[in-house]
């Protein structure tokens, strides 16, 4: 049977929304400019040295669809997490575990206020590396269709990984010891084509490379591998993790003692 | 007629301690219901099972018919519960928070009722202050509204006015006697006996897990009809030791039978030369009843 979503599950996503938005200063405009740092930065040092796409696109350009995508995860993740984590920490989770609120309701209300987040962030660094680097975007739903799935990914990861963390330092860990290397060695940076054939053929192991490349593929109609495969790999790990969460969330995983 | 709560057989395991060990209890509507025990007794474990917050081991609970586990949707719909320890979010006002709570329960424009509590609360004048700028006592008050204010019939208060001021601690008790008048059920545990004593109708006393009391509050106290008696003394003879509810330096709460019991301690004090630095007797009470249940309950 398919659980259906109760009425409360839309407050708990707006109460997710106003937390973020009342910190818009530090949740949406500092990872915009970091965004921009890395884009100035980069292009500065590598556009003369580095060749993508056998020098069909600019560097500064290849690198524009990359960190918006990495923008839209990153926060994505904190943003579920975080929320968790401190909801745990400071015992205020006990509000929303009181009401008749089902798995499915928490998983959905969690996910889409990460994925708004992630999505925020993501256009305000595309709006502004494109006035540094003005790119087109040859085919548009395809880069919607990889940042809808990318951000509900890593806002169910970050929502796993507030779960299972009992401290800020947990949390620090799985962020920095899983999402980051993830996202750094996924593509944002380079080519994939540009790396020795052993890490190639690692870098295929990791699903934010996919992400990174779909997203990308709907900028220039270019891409290391073909986009509806991507396509099939994102929407298959989403499924999978959000299985996972699912049932987390039934038993109570370090929520319900 | 449904009970408002039922516990039955219910048993809960924390690694080496046995939480609660088969409970059965229940609430019928409208009772103004004591749950007391000493820390550790079990209550919270108890009230968290209740309102979905712990998993019990075995045993079911149910609010008004409905199952805390299969039936949740209704049973939490039914239950309010203010939770002892003092949790806020500090993103929001306290406004917000009355309503985003209200949201959570799927009622929209929950404007009047949560006037009508901020007024009962006398947090009118801080509805738009963020949670973070209330004192404990406000902070607590908005606990006990963020458990009102979905109209529960049924409400438990887990040591409610732990940190709130006398003053406060009086209209908090007569909003809640007024709910209960009004036909809700109320449960509450508290550490205050005096509370408990002029609140409740009915109470249960919960120790190490197990209910080891439970009856109307006249019952209790006229089970209990002995002597207490207050005793300043720099000794207690050692066969009266055993009669100890209570002891603090030089100072002995007793628990004598009766007059004729009282006789043979002075004649004992005397025989063995102590003097008494100050006597009292005193009429059973709550607190009373509830040393010598707990320390008849070894």
């Amino acid at each position: 049977m398919i659980p259906a979503l109760g009425s409360g599950w839309l407050t708990l996503l707006y109460k997710e929304l106003l937390r973020f938005w009342k910190v818009s200063f530090q949740t949406i405009l500092a990872p915009v400019l970091s965004a921009l740092l890395y884009l100035l930065i980069f292009s500065h040092v590598l556009e003369s040295h580095v060749s993508v796409f056998d020098g069909r696109v600019r560097y500064t350009a290849f690198l524009v669809p990359g960190l918006v995508m990495m923008s839209v995860l990153q926060n994505a993740f904190a943003n579920s997490s975080s929320s968790l984590i401190q909801s745990k920490i400071t015992g205020n989770l006990i509000f929303v575990l009181l009401p008749p609120l089902s798995p499915l309701d928490m998983y959905a209300a969690y996910v889409l206020g990460a994925m708004v987040r992630g999505l925020a962030v993501g256009a305000g660094v595309l709006a502004v590396t494109l006035w540094f680097a003005p790119i087109a975007l040859e085919h548009p739903l395809w880069a919607l269709a990889f940042a809808l799935l990318g951000s509900a990914i890593l806002g169910t990861l970050g929502l796993i990984a507030g779960m299972w963390a009992d401290k800020f330092d947990q949390l620090a860990a799985f962020q920095n010891f899983l999402i980051l290397p993830l996202t750094f060695l996924s593509g944002v940076f380079y080519s994939i084509h540009s790396l020795p054939p052993f890490w190639q053929a690692l870098s295929r192991f990791n699903p934010f490379f996919y992400m990174i490349d779909g997203f990308r593929y709907g900028f220039f109609g270019l891409s290391d591998i073909s986009p509806a495969s991507s396509l099939a790999v994102v929407a298959a790990f989403c499924v999978l993790l959000t299985a996972l969460t699912l049932a987390l969330l039934q038993r109570g995983y370090k929520l319900r003692h | 007629m449904t009970p408002a709560v039922e516990i039955v057989r219910v048993a809960r395991r924390f690694g080496n301690v046995q939480a609660l060990a088969g409970v059965d209890l229940a609430v019928e509507p409208g009772e103004f219901f004591g749950l007391l025990g000493p820390n550790g007794a079990g209550k919270t474990t108890l009230i968290s099972i209740l309102a979905g917050l712990t998993r019990a081991d075995s045993g079911e609970a149910r609010v008004l018919g409905h199952d805390v586990v299969t039936d949740y949707r209704n049973a939490r719909r039914l239950l309010g519960v203010v939770p002892q320890e003092l949790v806020f979010d500090p993103f929001f006002t306290v406004r917000e928070t009355l309503a985003i709570q209200a949201g959570y329960f799927g009622l929209r424009d929950s404007g009047d009722w949560i006037d009508e509590l901020l007024h009962h609360l006398d947090l009118t004048a801080k509805a738009d202050a963020n949670m973070r700028a209330l004192s404990g006592g406000m902070k607590r008050r908005v606990l006990v509204g963020q458990a009102l204010v979905h109209k529960p019939p049924v409400i438990v208060l887990d040591e409610p006015t732990a940190g709130v001021d006398v003053e406060l601690r009086q209209s908090l008790w007569s909003f809640i006697r007024k709910l209960n008048q009004d036909g809700h059920t109320i449960i509450l545990t508290t550490h205050y006996l005096e509370e408990a004593e002029a609140l409740c109708g009915r109470i249960a006393m919960l120790k190490a897990g197990s209910v080891v009391a439970l009856d109307t509050k006249q019952n209790l106290l006229s089970s209990f009809a002995g002597l207490t008696v207050r005793l300043t003394a720099p000794t207690l003879p050692e066969d009266w030791r055993s009669r100890i509810l209570r002891e603090d330096d030089h100072s002995y709460l007793l628990s004598l039978r009766d007059y004729a019991e009282l006789e043979r301690l002075l004649a004992a004090l005397r025989a063995q030369g102590t003097a008494i630095e100050e006597l009292s007797l005193q009429e059973a009470d709550l607190e009373q009843v509830f040393l010598r249940i707990m320390a008849r309950a070894h």
